[in-house]
């Protein structure tokens, strides 16, 4: 039995038949091509594939798709300007060296997206708080902190 | 490095825009037409007999193309380093991650539904989970075959006269230490897409760190189906994390090369995490008794491991991680006489394989923290004990390690240094201070027959260049040192060059992403290629000109003379003259380097790398003596990598290497129990979250390394290798319990503590 959904979609009004055992991610990936959202585990413990739902950052692997009804949905894929111009979160990932293998960099800009919209300068504690469901195996974390932190003194 | 613009700046990473933006597409992300999904069924028991396997189920299920056993496998085909591994297994599964069937069907979800149809009887056996128990005489054989649990790889290095010196020694030492499993923990999952065209050509995506060692093993597996002399390609995807996991070829890429050949159709196969965990090949673990003794002044005189690897059911490169653990061994510190054995046991456990170190942070481990042993009984300071016995330029080592640049004394006065070495000494409460030092290869290391990488950069009309290159960028960054490499010599900016690395159709040949070789044996190739154009450009141009080529040089992409300021042209506008005339060209270079290293002699000695690096890390912890917990209040890594090309990626690599070597000492174990892996999730096994990164400070030491790319010696793994002994020595430093078995955890703190005050 399939179900239609609406929800806005990077903010695109967008309308799906959705299966109701689907998650938030399968759909991002499989139903609309959207695979900046990664998954690294299926379970709601790595973060990778966290994206923000009405301001709130989720792990979108365990978040069933029903629940999106009626709500604003933003991926990595939305983050940037209309114009392609990347916002300073991902410019701040790219030249603080916050990226290697770069798998988790699209939750992990999520995430701190979440935080930076919510709390302009948020302190570091405030921000390993806001991470601390994103791994990252490559980088630890010590550029990553620097560029969210360059960020949130830019504001 | 003043006279470079772009070697030696921090320049952010070429590919970090696209992993930025959510646009790198890695291999989970690809799609081919008509692709089918494949699963893997892996046997229930470690250790059991297969007494029926009836797949005609799973076959009917709608949506399923394609069931295989080992049935379907070409007989007698092998995998691994010892041929020991059949892809598909049958008779008896002698590990809880041996694959006795496969599916491919339309989606994963109907893929793992016919899984659950195959039915399989097994005939439960009792298992060897323990290598000492293997190794004892009448044990049950794991391979019937070979006739031995002890695996006939015997790695023996002896160096000078231990017992004599033994003899002569005024301080002897000697301990066992024990390491644990630990897996890579890539956040991006193994998987692959096998797809063959009419004529049985493979392409392969994959994310492997060995495109051309791969395409030789399926070209070989090809054979084995009987497809003789067909074509292999390996499409690298982006690559989520590597770490050496992926350094060989495994049984899930040949059995969806099989499930293509069955299905005529593309196949793929991404492994679940859960998968990642248990199907994959960890660090190996060892034990490691080893003795140690110096002199009356404090100079080491002898070193003397024995050790045990498990080497789990079959044999990958883990088994030949004591090849590289003979480097510390051997010429950690200068010590003149060494004998080192080791033995790799095949139990029912899982089997092993490459993890960033390549052995180095076991036997480090072990050195390192019995060396604090050492000096305590001599009465030395450690960190003095260890400028002591420091390693020198121009020294040649037992093994015959030629050491050319060294700036080991430098890494330890930096600790030394930055810690506050002397007054955190005089320790007050629970605060103790620990270092240990790496050595590790720098230039290369010479494991194969061929140790090179190939380039070859084409030139456009407009002063741009493609880079084709053999090396493989895992998330390290060895595409933008090439890129900055190439950019240097040719005097243009760096977003002028395109690096290519991900096809074996248009990439050179290149031995893999390890050894941390990638910045100096590809950067010398890309250097190597990047002159020769550059000669061309100029020669070409001093036609242009008239002016001697000698005389003319390249910057921001003007061609000018350094004699005559009027002569000059955009090198765009030249390049489009040389092409567009009678009888013009394009150009284009090619470069092959394999530095100038050796294979190990029959008795495992040689100068395995053209240049060694060298680094000392140092810490201050606190210890929480109710509850044994430890916190790290001050890390210090410095590292003598040559002349850095790009510091801000360099520093990645010691923060990211420091973090993984802090999970490696306090906290980080795959929990095996009875051949099954206990904590396969990231809930249970604790790979370091954010709130485990500690006040930490990377440290580049710079020495000029005659051999190396503008001066540069590798630093992928040297960040770990220190860090689990430097850790443990503090430990000892602050609360006077010597933890030898790794992770350092909160009970074996709290037990050590209490048998310490049981004994006084």
């Amino acid at each position: 039995m399939k179900y239609e959904i609406s929800f806005l979609l990077n903010n695109d009004k967008v309308t799906v038949e959705v299966d109701p055992v689907w998650t938030l991610l399968y759909t991002l990936r499989e139903v609309f091509g959207l695979t900046g959202t990664k998954e690294g585990c299926g379970y709601g413990e790595c973060g990778a594939c966290t994206v923000i739902i009405d301001g709130q950052a989720v792990n979108s692997c365990i978040f069933p798709i029903l629940e999106v009804e009626g709500r604003h949905v933003t991926t990595i894929e939305g983050v940037a300007s209309k114009d392609g111009t990347m916002h300073p979160l991902q410019k701040a990932f790219v030249n603080e060296g916050a990226i290697q293998c770069g798998f988790c960099t699209p939750g992990m800009i999520m995430s701190a997206k979440a935080l930076l919209d919510a709390k302009e300068n948020p302190t570091e504690d405030e921000i390993k708080d806001a991470i601390e469901g994103n791994l990252c195996r490559c980088t630890g974390y010590v550029r990553i902190i620097d560029a969210i932190k360059s960020v949130s003194k830019g504001r | 490095m003043d006279n470079f613009t772009i070697v030696g700046q921090k320049i952010p990473k070429i590919d970090a825009p696209v992993k930025a933006t959510g646009d790198a597409l890695y291999i989970q992300d690809i799609k081919v037409s008509g692709m089918l999904h494949g699963k893997i069924l892996y046997s229930k028991y470690p250790h059991a007999r297969i007494l029926k396997l009836d797949t005609s189920k799973a076959e009917t299920l709608p949506g399923v193309r394609a069931v295989v056993t080992a049935a379907d496998m070409p007989p007698n085909f092998r995998i691994g380093v010892m041929k020991d591994n059949p892809p598909l297994k049958s008779g008896k599964t002698k590990s809880i991650r041996d694959e006795i069937a496969a599916v491919a069907a339309i989606s994963t979800e109907v893929a793992e539904e016919a899984l659950s149809l195959i039915e399989v009887e097994y005939e439960e056996l009792p298992g060897i989970f323990d290598p000492i128990e293997a190794m004892q005489e009448g044990a049950t054989l794991i391979h019937e075959e070979v006739k031995s649990n002890i695996l006939k790889m015997p790695w023996k290095l002896v160096c000078g006269d231990v017992e004599t010196a033994k003899k002569d020694s005024a301080h002897i030492v000697e301990d066992t230490f024990s390491t644990q499993w630990v897996t890579h923990c890539c956040m991006g999952t193994s998987g692959c897409i096998a797809q063959l065209d009419a004529s049985n050509n493979l392409t392969l995506y994959s994310n492997t760190q060995i495109p051309s060692l791969a395409q030789n093993d399926f070209v070989e597996a090809l054979n084995a189906f009987g497809y003789k002399n067909r074509r292999v390609r390996i499409i690298q995807s982006v690559i989520g994390g590597g770490f050496g996991s992926k350094l060989d070829t495994y049984a899930y890429e040949y059995i969806a090369i099989l499930l293509a050949i069955k299905t005529r159709k593309p196949v793929k196969i991404i492994f679940s995490r859960e998968e990642e965990f248990f199907a994959t090949s960890p660090r190996q673990c060892t034990i490691t008794k080893i003795s140690q003794g110096c002199d009356k002044e404090g100079r080491l005189t002898f070193r003397e491991i024995e050790m045990i690897l498990d080497n789990g059911a079959y044999t990958s490169w883990g088994a030949t991680t004591p090849s590289v653990m003979m480097l510390p061994i051997s010429s950690l510190y200068k010590v003149p006489n060494i004998k080192y054995v080791a033995k790799c046991v095949y139990t029912n456990n899982t089997y092993c394989q490459a993890m960033r170190g390549y052995g180095n942070p076991q036997a480090t481990f072990a050195i390192e923290s019995s060396l604090d042993q050492l000096a305590e009984k001599a009465g030395i300071d450690p960190l003095e004990f260890r400028i002591r016995n420091s390693n020198e330029p121009g020294e040649i080592t037992p093994q015959r390690f030629k050491i050319t640049s060294c700036g080991m004394k430098e890494c330890i006065d930096e600790v030394a240094k930055r810690l506050a070495w002397k007054t955190k000494k005089e320790h007050k409460g629970n605060r103790g201070v620990g270092i240990a030092s790496l050595i590790h290869v720098g230039g290369g290391a010479r494991v194969y027959k061929s140790d090179g990488c190939g380039t070859i950069i084409k030139m456009d009309d407009f002063g741009k260049v493609d880079v084709f290159t053999g090396a493989s960028d895992i998330g390290q960054g060895s595409d933008t040192v090439i890129a900055q490499i190439v950019a240097e010599v040719l005097g243009i900016p760096i977003e002028n060059v395109n690096v290519v690395n991900n096809d074996t159709d248009i990439c050179p040949w290149d031995v893999g992403v390890h050894a941390s070789r990638t910045t100096f044996v590809a950067g010398n190739a890309a250097l190597g290629a990047a002159k020769k154009i550059r000669e061309q450009i100029l020669e070409a141009a001093g036609k242009l000109l008239e002016e001697e080529p000698s005389f003319l040089d390249i910057k921001n992409s003007i061609i000018y003379s350094t004699k005559d300021k009027e002569k000059s042209t955009p090198l765009g506008k030249a390049l489009r003259k040389i092409h567009y005339t009678l009888g013009g060209k394009m150009l284009m270079a090619e470069y092959f380097y394999d530095p100038a290293n050796e294979n190990f002699d029959r008795e495992f000695k040689g100068n395995l790398s053209v240049s060694y690096a060298y680094g000392a890390h140092g810490v201050e912890v606190e210890v929480d003596k109710e509850t044994g917990q430890v916190k790290i209040l001050n890390y210090i890594a410095a590292h003598d990598v040559g002349k850095p090309i790009n510091p801000l990626l360099l520093e990645g690599q010691i923060y990211g290497g420091g973090l993984q070597g802090i999970g490696y000492a306090l906290g980080e174990k795959m929990i095996y129990k009875n051949g099954r892996l206990m904590n396969g999730n990231f809930l249970d096994y604790k790979m370091p979250t954010v709130k485990d990164v500690p006040p930490v400070q990377a440290v580049i030491v710079e020495t000029d390394e005659k051999d190396g790319p503008f001066g540069a010696k590798g630093i992928g793994e040297p960040g770990l290798v220190p860090t689990a002994p430097a850790i443990a020595n503090a430990i000892y430093d602050a609360v006077g319990v010597r933890i030898k078995d790794l992770p350092i955890t909160p009970e074996k703190i709290l037990k050590a503590l209490k048998e310490k005050q049981g004994r006084t």
